[in-house]
């Protein structure tokens, strides 16, 4: 039911899609978190997975980049096509895949390193020359607003930033291993407001050259940030669906289900 | 009325055995470094003490050189096989030790650490020193090594396991190999932990005797090559105290200071490290 | 200088050609945990055979009546651990009678919160710098000045007054069961202190304050609140620090006297499985002679290893029922 809702939002816009995930089932041992979710995340734009807690956006999130692999007994099943490829597949290389497809976390997570090394640690992975380093951590920091911060303390430890700096350095680490997607998980849930205000403008600015994923516990962050939403809930099972899929506009202005419109207007949740 | 007086008194009681008891606690380490300290200090700051090896009664000066050597090189052999595998071992243990192999090895790290020392004598005897057919301090330092064992795996395990999973996680999501993540972030993260752990096990390694007895055996003279007996500052201590001369009792005491020393200072440095390391 | 190469230039989609399962440098470095894994359980094999080969030639010739003999005669060849395994008892024995009060007394303190810290920050190091001291340290001073304390002080006092006791007769040398007994007392304070104030500190404060607010006395809430919650763990305590006692030789070997007897009298010259070992192993000729000494070894890691599996039993049924504290 929901693919239905979901397949002709994508195919009116008519633009390049970067990943499509179909029939989507997840598994956690015997528990069954998500029943055949299906998704079109277009290229170049922000895809927001909003609902309330347990509906598994996060967990759908993290199958993107396969990071599902590190919960032991965890399954996935369906496809989840990155340009056309089956991330999902059994044989997929999945450090491959991880530096195509970014993550920023909840919590800034940055390595008890300095604030060179935690952004060269991607390029340092994968072998890239000395200068080619120096310039993409250049490159990432500037694109992530923090490099006239920080330009003059690279070498002091990416622990004494505050929690603001210490995220968005998270995302200038991941930008530098030059990723096409990267997701986001409530990247600014642990940050004060003027901190959020600029990892927002940062994403408005990066979808320019980045396919966006966010899932967000915030409806008016979606609205902001987002040009497509997916709302996503729990069934009778409690396993997550995607209820409603579509333009940003669309899903909170002219909800078709009635359940979005429920949640958007603040009925339950 | 008059049972609370009874359970006052009793009250008091009690409070006053337990300070007792702290008292008794704190009074053995106060008497026993004062006393090692004040017998020692003459035998250290004896001519010779750090320059000459033992020299029997009724020659004069000697000192301790050669257990000074023995016992570092002894243990620094014995850390260099037990650090890199017990923070091997700690490392698989936290990282793919979920399973029957972890938890075997856990076991067996247990039974290690509450099996008396004088044991891994009899295992370095048995191993090196009965299939070689002489002693040598390499057997004492195998026999060391099996004793630092647990104590290294069992530090770099806990110090592991305590690194946030959200560490582990950023960097695989950069597309970093997980072994790579494991040694260039999870490790360096859980570094102070790991050193803690070999510094206390060398320091521990360093005062044992028992293991020694059958291993090194002990050797009066100098003697660098690893494939003969050697002495050690702790068989010094035991052999010289034993022995009925004043002057080679006083060297046991400056042995014993000297082992004390060394021990702290191990354990000093832990801390210090562990403190840089936070910062 | 900004990154819109970036977007020109198409990374590599996931390529069929580069697919594979495993990284090969995870492979390797799997292979490598797991081959220091099994070097451990190697190890440990290695150590078994160790102990018990070389004691089977005394095991087949000695037979049952090893563990009863009371007769150590290395001149006749004739053995029994009898002595050694009573001296090892009666010494470990008095060292956890007089460490126990004492170490429950410093942890009951040390596991208090708030009030004289100022003490309980030194104590808890002076405690920790105990444990570091090496045996044969605390064996040299016991040696030289804790004997000559008990031969004119303390063993006279106690002939004195408890000397209708089979335990205080005869004469005091200063060397015997009781100085090896309180030289152990001083080696297992520590661990006793140290995993006792643990085992407290994980009493919940709720249930302490909840009797406390009843009326009851600090020292009632300690009998019927602290003490039964952590009777376990102590327990636990009690058997790890038992388990150090049984083996402890350098320290015990310098002031045991080193004769195989066995006597009421704690005044009496006594003989330990490990100081036997130490001892007599590097003088010990012929197979007979050195399998006994090995089996006196396998003997001590035996029990050893069965206190100390014990202890941790205990100690992981009581965090197993510890109950989450808010």
């Amino acid at each position: 039911m929901q693919t239905e809702v979901a397949r002709p939002a994508v195919q009116d816009a008519d633009r390049e899609i970067k990943l499509d995930a179909r029939d989507v089932n997840f598994f956690y041992g015997d528990f069954q978190a998500l029943e055949d979710v299906s998704l079109s995340v277009q290229a170049r734009k922000v895809t927001a997975l909003i609902g309330p807690s347990g509906c598994g956006k996060t967990t759908f999130l993290r199958i993107f980049n396969r990071m599902h692999d590190l919960t032991p007994g965890t399954r996935a099943t369906g496809e989840v096509l990155l340009d056309g490829e089956n991330v999902l597949a059994p044989d997929t290389d999945v450090i491959r895949l991880r530096r195509q497809v970014g993550m920023l976390f909840q919590r800034a997570n940055p390595f008890p390193k300095s604030i060179f090394e935690n952004v060269a640690y991607g390029p340092h992975i994968l072998g890239w020359p000395k200068a080619r380093i120096k310039q993409v951590v250049e490159e990432s920091l500037k694109d992530t607003g923090l490099w006239d911060e920080v330009k003059h303390r690279l070498n002091r430890s990416a622990l004494n930033l505050s929690g603001g700096q210490q995220q968005r350095l998270c995302l200038a680490r991941a930008l530098a291993v030059e990723p096409q997607v990267i997701l986001m998980d409530e990247p600014a849930s642990a940050l004060d407001p003027i901190a959020t205000l600029k990892i927002e403008e940062l994403m408005q600015e990066l979808k320019e050259r980045y396919t966006i994923v966010i899932v967000t516990h915030n409806m008016q962050q979606a609205a902001r940030v987002s040009d497509f939403t997916a709302f996503m809930l729990a069934n009778q099972r409690r396993a997550g669906e995607v209820i409603e899929f579509g333009p940003t506009d669309d899903i909170f202005n002219r909800p078709k289900d009635s359940r979005t419109e429920d949640y958007i207007t603040g009925r339950f949740g | 009325m008059n049972r609370l007086i009874v359970r006052i008194a009793v009250d008091r009681l009690v409070t006053g055995l337990i300070a007792i008891s702290v008292a008794l606690a704190a009074i053995p380490v106060i008497i026993l470094l004062l006393f090692v300290v004040i017998k020692g200090v003459p035998g250290i700051l004896a001519s010779g003490f750090f320059t000459q090896s033992f020299h029997p009664y009724g020659v004069p000066g000697g000192g301790v050189l050669n257990a000074i050597v023995g016992t570092l090189e002894i243990v620094g052999i014995g850390s260099l096989l037990a650090v890199p595998v017990g923070a091997l071992i700690g490392i698989f243990l936290s990282e793919y030790g979920r399973n029957q192999i972890g938890d075997t090895v856990r076991f067996i790290s247990d039974v290690l650490t509450g099996l008396p020392s004088i044991a891994f004598g009899i295992f370095g005897y048995t191993v090196l020193v009965a299939t070689l057919g002489h002693f040598s301090a390499v057997s004492a330092s195998v026999a060391l090594a099996v004793l630092m064992l647990p104590v290294i795996l069992r530090a770099t395990e806990t110090a592991l396991l305590l690194v946030p999973h959200s560490l582990r996680e950023a960097g695989l999501a950069l597309g970093a190999p997980r072994w790579r993540v494991t040694m260039e972030v999870i490790v360096p993260a859980a570094l102070g932990g790991i050193v803690t752990g070999a510094l206390l096990a060398m320091a521990r390694a360093a005062g044992e005797t028992a293991p020694l007895l059958f291993t090194a055996l002990g050797n009066d003279y100098l003697q660098t090559n690893p494939l003969r007996p050697m002495g050690a500052l702790a068989l010094t201590v035991f052999r010289n105290a034993l022995l009925p001369y004043s002057n080679l009792q006083d060297q046991a005491w400056a042995a014993g200071l000297l082992l004390v020393m060394l021990v702290a200072l191990t354990n000093i440095l832990a801390r210090i490290y562990v403190r840089r390391i936070q910062r | 200088m900004s990154r819109a190469t970036a977007e020109v230039i198409p990374a590599p989609p996931v390529a069929k050609s580069h697919r594979r399962r495993f990284n090969a440098g995870d492979q390797v470095f799997t292979g490598l945990a797991y081959a220091a894994a099994l070097l451990m359980i190697v190890i440990a094999v290695i150590f078994v055979i160790a102990l018990v080969i070389p004691a089977l030639p005394a095991i087949t010739s000695f037979g049952v009546g090893f563990l009863t003999g009371r007769v150590w005669d290395p001149v006749h060849l004739r053995f029994g651990a009898l002595p050694a395994i009573y001296g090892t008892l009666v010494t470990s024995a008095i060292g956890i009678l007089l460490a126990f009060p004492i170490g429950l007394g410093a942890a009951l303190f040390l596991a208090e919160e708030g009030g004289l810290s100022a003490i309980r920050g030194p104590l808890s190091f002076a405690i920790e710098l105990l444990a570091a001291i090496p045996s044969v340290v605390i064996g040299l001073w016991a040696f030289f000045i804790l004997t000559p304390i008990m031969r004119s002080i303390v063993d006279p006092f106690l002939n004195h007054t408890l000397g209708f006791l089979p335990f205080f007769r005869g004469g005091a040398s200063g060397y015997g069961y009781l100085t090896a007994g309180v030289v152990l007392a001083i080696m297992v304070l520590p661990i006793m202190t140290a995993l006792s104030r643990d085992v407290i500190r994980a009493v919940p404060r709720a249930l302490r304050e909840a009797s406390l607010a009843l009326g009851a006395t600090n020292a009632e809430s300690i009998w019927s609140v602290v003490l039964p919650f952590a009777r376990v763990g102590i327990t636990g305590a009690v058997l790890l620090s038992l388990g150090r006692a049984l083996g402890e030789t350098i320290a015990v070997t310098m002031v045991i006297g080193n004769s195989p007897n066995i006597s009421a009298s704690l005044f009496s010259l006594g003989y330990t499985l490990p100081s036997v070992i130490a001892n007599e192993f590097t003088e010990a000729v012929g197979k007979v002679y050195q399998g006994a000494l090995f089996e006196l070894a396998l003997i001590l890691a035996l029990i050893t290893i069965v206190v100390n599996v014990l202890a941790r039993l205990l100690i992981w049924r009581f965090k197993g029922s510890e109950p989450s504290v808010a």
